[in-house]
């Protein structure tokens, strides 16, 4: 307790507990289309975490996270759909998977030393090729899909989670919430030291004795377990797979571009990002659809992201901390 | 007879890599010297065939003949680009640039959306269904003559970048940076004129391409990814390589198509690029990495 609260200003300490609070109690006030979007926002927050663990502590670039995401949703509602077993044990599974995959194109990656852009197609080369290979095993669906019996939004039934909006909406919030507190752990133990090390300047790590393939391995083992976690979430909470939309490039740079806005390597960037860019895009939506032009929801979307790129190149976290007084003295705080 | 088949298959599956390897040129060149991945080539290359589209529904100009034209649009396109925006973003981090390429991306499809719809259109030439017969092979007349004009126009850039003034300085800014600026390159200029010259190779790639399939929109992200496989299989930086590259993964492609399963192929040639990056990864026909 005292390691995740140490050095972190009484301010930012209240607005962290307000804004969490409102999260809260937020399934109270909101309609269920705002409760949906905060859904997908958390969803994308909880991701950005996961990703960010991998290239903003330990350096490593991954494009193609959306295969853990899928690993996990497909392991999960796989062993749901075929032997009925229940996503808290199948998330065991999904989790195991997941870590396996990571090791093994982490293992791959490292012990070959490839690096930088290189490491990152590797990262997409490994999830389209997964994507063709469940396009053609019918156990999964293939092209066709795979289906979960849908939920009855009525009842709650955590065990199997099959529920309501509300259900799945705390679900992901717990998850984003111990993400976020054990990556504040994690950043700020030896590991994260290490990380950060590897991430600021490899060969003097390596000089100064950090263990690179070790370190780098334990980044990949986390960060692809903790995004398997969200595959099985996602899994049951659309009750449907498509190889197409869960594996695909498009994808993976979907779960990563909150984190990058918000601010890459920064405990609060994820989160911050996903509450711009998803409500960013519902605004979009709403403000074009009586235009009836297609495409032009998604050009001001990306005029919105390049100019982030451009005026904004640390992210927006570190800026809007410094404009709240939040500044402390390492990684944006809280 | 069945070897008949794969050969024919295989000298299709060839000239169809021709022009894989020009549009991976395009990318190849920009990573070499200016060492940005463009996420958007195959928006860009998109680009290029509405442009031929356009040309050659309203004017009635044959997308091969039109290719110059096409190619030069690009170019400028290209050029600015650099010169305005990506410019700014090659002190960034990785992700950044990434996250920049893949912005101009989406707004390149939106572009494309609002400007020619969703639906997949091609541009029906005069000599569509010819072919010629050459002993055993039976080679369509557009293939072939789509083939040919990337060897021509990859000809040409090989000359530009061995011959020329401007193609030596341009080689010298990716070889030496600092070198560069020493000698006094304005290495912004040629930086652009980069930019520029491998979006023309993609103008010039996509313009080919319309002969063989239908544009739309989303037709983009597969071509990157097809291109980047290119580009590592040959080497990046390279561009015998990737010349080669496209060769080597468009008859490899074709004929994982007739022994496997079509819908296979790209998994193939997915196996092959993981498999070049440990084994090579500075690609067949790369240099070592520094």
């Amino acid at each position: 307790m005292k390691r995740l609260l140490e050095g972190i200003p009484l301010r930012a300490l209240a607005l962290l507990g307000v804004f969490a609070a409102a999260l809260v109690i937020a399934p109270l006030f909101v309609s269920n289309y705002v409760l949906s979007v905060l859904i997908i926002v958390l969803y994308f927050a909880y991701v950005g975490q996961a990703w960010n663990l991998m290239i903003g502590f330990a350096g490593q670039l991954s494009l193609g996270h959306a295969l853990f995401v899928g690993i996990g949703a497909y392991a999960s509602a796989a062993l749901f759909v075929h032997f009925g077993v229940g996503p808290w044990i199948g998330m065991f599974v999904a989790v195991a998977l997941s870590v396996l995959v990571g090791c093994i194109i982490g293992y791959l990656g490292f012990r070959f030393s490839i690096r930088g852009v290189y490491f990152a197609l590797l990262t997409i080369a490994f999830a389209e090729f997964t994507l063709v290979i469940v396009d053609h095993i019918p156990w999964l669906g293939s092209t066709g899909g795979l289906f979960l019996p849908v939920a009855n939004r009525d009842r709650i039934d955590l065990l199997s989670l099959r529920g309501s909006q509300v259900m799945f909406y705390y679900v992901i919030l717990t998850l984003t919430g111990a993400a976020l507190v054990l990556c504040r752990l994690l950043l700020n133990s030896k590991l994260g030291l290490y990380w950060q090390a590897i991430r600021e300047d490899q060969e003097s790590a390596e000089a100064i004795g950090v263990h690179l393939f070790r370190y780098k391995m334990i980044a990949v083992a986390i960060s692809s377990g903790l995004t398997g976690i969200a595959g099985v979430w996602y899994a049951f909470y659309y009750n449907n797979l498509f190889p197409e939309t869960t594996f695909s490039t498009a994808k993976s740079i979907e779960l990563i571009l909150g984190t990058v806005v918000g601010g890459v390597g920064t405990l609060f960037g994820p989160i911050l990002g996903a509450f711009i860019l998803t409500p960013l895009g519902e605004v979009l939506t709403h403000l074009t659809e009586d235009l009836k032009i297609d495409g032009i929801k998604t050009f001001f979307w990306g005029l919105c992201v390049a100019a982030i790129v451009l005026f904004r190149p640390a992210g927006l976290w570190p800026w809007l901390s410094t404009l709240l007084g939040l500044d402390t003295k390492r990684n944006g705080g809280g | 007879m069945p070897a008949e088949i794969y050969l024919n298959v295989a000298v299709s599956g060839i000239l169809t890599g021709l022009i894989y390897g020009l549009s991976a040129l395009g990318l190849s060149v920009i990573f070499g010297v200016i060492r940005i991945v463009n996420f958007a080539h195959g928006e860009i290359m998109v680009l290029g065939m509405f442009l031929t589209l356009v040309i050659f529904r309203h004017l009635g100009i044959d997308p091969l003949l039109s290719l110059p034209l096409v190619a030069a649009i690009l170019f400028g396109f290209g050029y600015l680009l650099q010169d305005w925006v990506v410019r700014r973003v090659a002190h960034l981090a990785d992700h950044m640039q990434f996250l920049l390429m893949a912005a101009v991306a989406v707004i390149l499809v939106s572009v494309c959306l609002m400007l020619f719809g969703p639906d997949a259109q091609g541009a029906q030439v005069g000599y569509a269904y010819d072919s010629f017969r050459i002993g055993p092979v039976i080679v369509d007349k557009v293939r072939l003559y789509a083939g040919l004009a990337a060897i021509v126009v990859a000809g040409a850039l090989f000359a530009f970048f061995r011959y020329t003034g401007t193609g030596k300085a341009i080689r010298a800014c990716g070889d030496n940076y600092l070198g560069a600026q020493v000698v006094g390159l304005n290495v912004r200029k040629l930086y652009a004129l980069t930019f520029g010259i491998g979006c023309a190779c993609l103008g010039a790639a996509g313009a080919i391409l319309l002969l063989l399939i239908d544009v739309h929109p989303y037709l983009g992200p597969p071509l990157t990814l097809l291109a980047f496989i290119i580009v590592i299989v040959g080497g990046m930086g390279s561009l015998p390589g990737a010349m080669l590259g496209g060769v080597l993964i468009g008859a490899s492609e074709a004929l994982a198509g007739l022994i496997l399963q079509p819908s296979l192929k790209s998994a193939f040639s997915f196996g092959l690029l993981i498999l070049v990056l440990l084994i090579r990864p500075q690609g067949l026909l790369g240099k070592a990495a520094q």
